[in-house]
């Protein structure tokens, strides 16, 4: 009687990616639980792919040459200004809740990574940055003498 | 800078879609000028294509679509942002004309210009000497 029908387990297989979406989203909660991440700007998300990092971050209304990226050994830094509207006299702001300024973040890989490698773009106010592995950090493989 | 301002910020009052995605208020500024008032938001990831601005009566409404950011075969190690569409209403007074609405998308950033209308703008009146 309590024995999932057919149609019960086929809803349940069909459900399984947003059980996994899930999963990863209660791993953000609580991996960020007791961070003070309030500096952290911009919030980045981190891909990986065969050895391969990508960083996403959102950057709205930036233009590409105000965005600094530079990458030391294993460590990204993403720097830039965010810049306001430049109001002439009379003109004045019913509302501000974009933020200007300046920003700089350092974000630390996993792995080394050779800088002419590295790739960047910016679109649609999103910065995407490539980050393949270096090859003299990939593991080596070690022969065995007889 | 406290931590809010920074995070983005879940829109609670829209109506429940049938895509299973977040959707967020976009931040915006609103500044005015002697002919109009201009309305700039952050929406990163959408484009001229994905943004829709609607005005019902008094209403403007604007909304923006984006894809749930997930990309293909990667899989995401860190998580500090999430993905999903924007919209966020607001009510317009009579001052705006209609017509002359205008709306550019630049680097996820939508720019509304909302000219005055001719009636509402300013006018010196010339004194003649009687």
């Amino acid at each position: 009687m309590f024995a999932p029908s057919f149609w019960r387990m086929r809803k349940f297989s069909d459900s399984i990616p947003e059980i996994l979406r899930l999963q990863q989203e209660m791993n953000r909660l609580f991996s960020s639980a007791g961070e003070s991440t309030a500096i952290d700007y911009p919030a980045i998300n981190v891909w990986e792919k065969n050895g391969v990092a990508l960083v996403t971050a959102e950057l709205p209304g930036m233009s590409a040459e105000n965005i600094d990226i530079s990458v030391t050994d294993n460590t990204l830094t993403l720097s830039g200004i965010k810049k306001t509207q430049d109001l002439k006299e009379g003109e004045n702001y019913l509302r501000q809740e974009r933020i200007p300024g300046s920003f700089q973040r350092s974000i630390q890989l996993s792995f080394r990574v050779n800088p002419k490698d590295v790739e960047a773009r910016y679109e649609k106010g999103i910065l995407t940055i490539v980050l393949p592995r270096g090859k003299e950090d990939l593991p080596k493989k070690i022969k065995i003498n007889a | 800078m406290p931590e809010k301002d920074l995070q983005k910020t879940e829109n609670a009052t829209v109506a429940e879609k049938i895509r299973n995605v977040k959707t967020f208020v976009p931040r915006v500024d609103i500044y005015e000028t002697k002919d109009s008032i201009f309305l700039i938001a952050d929406m990163p990831g959408v484009d001229e294509n994905t943004v829709d601005v609607e005005l019902e009566k008094n209403i403007l409404t604007i909304t923006g679509k984006v894809e749930d950011g997930m990309l293909k075969d990667h899989t995401l190690i860190f998580s500090e942002y999430e993905v999903g569409d924007y919209e966020r209403s607001f009510t317009l007074s009579d001052e705006i004309d209609r017509e002359k609405i205008n709306a550019t998308v630049k680097q996820g950033v939508l720019r509304l210009e909302l000219p005055k209308a001719e009636k509402i703008k300013p006018k010196k009146i010339a004194i003649k000497a009687a």
